[in-house]
């Protein structure tokens, strides 16, 4: 409904301007209006690309002081390290100095299958397989021995959490440690990969019946793992609104906590897009 | 109708209470099966029997294996000395996690029985076997050079 309105009512602003130039004083608010309106919708998109500005959602762990101490550091981290957006589901190579490598410096390739923690605490699980292997690396996101960290495919699943990954085939998780990048087209909304995994039989890691995975084909189990899965599903739990209003964090406090880093993020992008498109100048070059 | 729909119901909490259950550690321990994945022959032929060793003892203090630590495995009747290189438990932060337990057979002196390891090796176990190994004892480092990758 909000953006329907919104865009009438740029257009009798426009209208307005062309007509009458002599309403300006009035219109001219409400044009400031609507930009201080656009900024606040700019700022709440922050929390799809860095989720772990925002408090920590166990209510107990909050503590206003030591988060906005964090939020510099962070930023400051930023400024030094180019972390980019991505999301569980993304294709990422980490570069982390290492004291036990030969080369000092160590390269993993991996699908991300979590991404979690809050403040400099922050960090992301990355998974491939090599060799025919299973390999699971943790990676703190503030950590000062990452070097760089590149997203080769940007691209969301279905699920929040990929955790499923270990017990599905070995060619769902299977990355080429030599991938190149892929390019997006600027402004294009991140897509969402509809793959649906295929799990090998049990024995299981966890019980995934009982998990609402979307992401994942059909289990082929017996009718009884579905009816106890049935049985102890919490379906009432998304009407609670206590436990909702604990987890979260309430619109007025995103934009506060935004506001506060939003122009030092936003020329850390306006950075990172000047390199890409050096990059992209510089590619053709290579090939020819 | 009503009654007998809220006595199955009643009957069902009952009958199925659920318990909480923590999610397993993966530790390693007295009988935990592991796998070879060197090319050792004796290696080799427990893994294609699908009988894979077992971890009788560890050497540590703990009885816990953690990376790198030396074990006592039970393989195709034999005692076989071997070194961790691999674990499905959860790991500290940069150093990998491996969806199987995996071991390296060594001899008594340290060296390994094998001559290739077919799986990556993390890195982290150049220093950890670097300073478990000491002058005059066993030295483990000669399992680093038959490793192919590290991760």
């Amino acid at each position: 409904m909000l953006p329907v309105l919104t865009r009438n009512s740029i257009t009798n602003v426009c209208k307005g301007l062309r007509r009458f130039s002599s309403a300006l004083p009035k219109s001219d608010t409400e044009v400031s209006k609507l930009k201080t309106e656009k900024l606040k919708r700019e700022i709440l998109e922050f929390r799809h690309a860095y989720p772990e500005f925002l408090p920590d959602p166990k209510i107990e762990f909050r503590n206003k002081i030591r988060e906005k101490l964090e939020r510099n550091d962070m930023v400051a981290r930023r400024t030094q390290v180019d972390i980019p957006e991505f999301y569980v589901g993304s294709i990422l190579a980490v570069t982390s100095s290492d004291r036990h490598s030969g080369g000092k410096s160590n390269r993993f390739v991996g699908i991300c299958i979590y991404r979690g923690g809050c403040g400099l605490r922050a960090e992301f699980i990355l998974r491939n397989v090599i060799d025919h292997q299973g390999i699971e690396v943790l990676y703190q996101m503030y950590d000062p021995s990452l070097q760089k960290v590149e997203v080769l495919r940007l691209e969301k699943r279905l699920d929040d959490k990929l955790y499923y990954l270990r017990d599905a085939l070995p060619e769902y998780s299977t990355f080429d440690p030599n991938m190149e990048a892929e390019l997006m087209p600027e402004g294009a909304p991140v897509p969402v990969n509809p793959i649906k995994v295929k799990l090998k039989p049990r024995p299981w890691l966890e019980r995934w019946e009982r998990q609402n995975l979307q992401g994942v084909q059909d289990l082929e189990l017996p009718e009884k793992f579905y009816i106890k899965a049935a049985q102890v599903a919490t379906p009432w739990e998304k009407y609670d609104l206590m436990k909702e209003y604990m987890r979260t964090i309430p619109v007025e406090e995103q934009t506060e906590i935004f506001s506060e880093v939003q122009s030092k993020l936003q020329s850390l992008e306006i950075d990172r897009k000047k390199l890409k498109r050096k990059r992209v100048i510089v590619k053709p070059t290579k090939l020819a | 109708m009503l009654s007998s729909c809220l006595m199955k119901q009643t009957c069902s909490s009952i009958i199925f209470r659920n318990f909480h259950i923590s999610y397993q550690c993966l530790e390693i321990q007295k009988l935990t099966r592991l796998r070879v994945v060197d090319n050792s022959e004796i290696g080799k032929q427990a893994m294609a029997e699908g009988r894979p060793p077992r971890c009788i003892h560890v050497y540590n203090k703990t009885g816990v294996g953690r990376i790198g630590d030396k074990v006592l495995v039970a393989i195709k009747g034999e005692k076989k000395k071997a070194i961790l290189v691999g674990l499905k438990q959860n790991q500290k932060p940069n150093v990998p996690k491996f969806d199987s337990n995996n071991i390296v057979l060594i001899e008594d002196d340290g060296s390994p029985l094998g001559t290739r390891i077919h799986v990556p090796i993390p890195t982290i176990l150049r220093t950890i076997l670097k300073e478990k190994t000491q002058t005059k004892g066993a030295d483990y480092t000669k399992l680093l050079s038959i490793a192919s990758r590290f991760v």
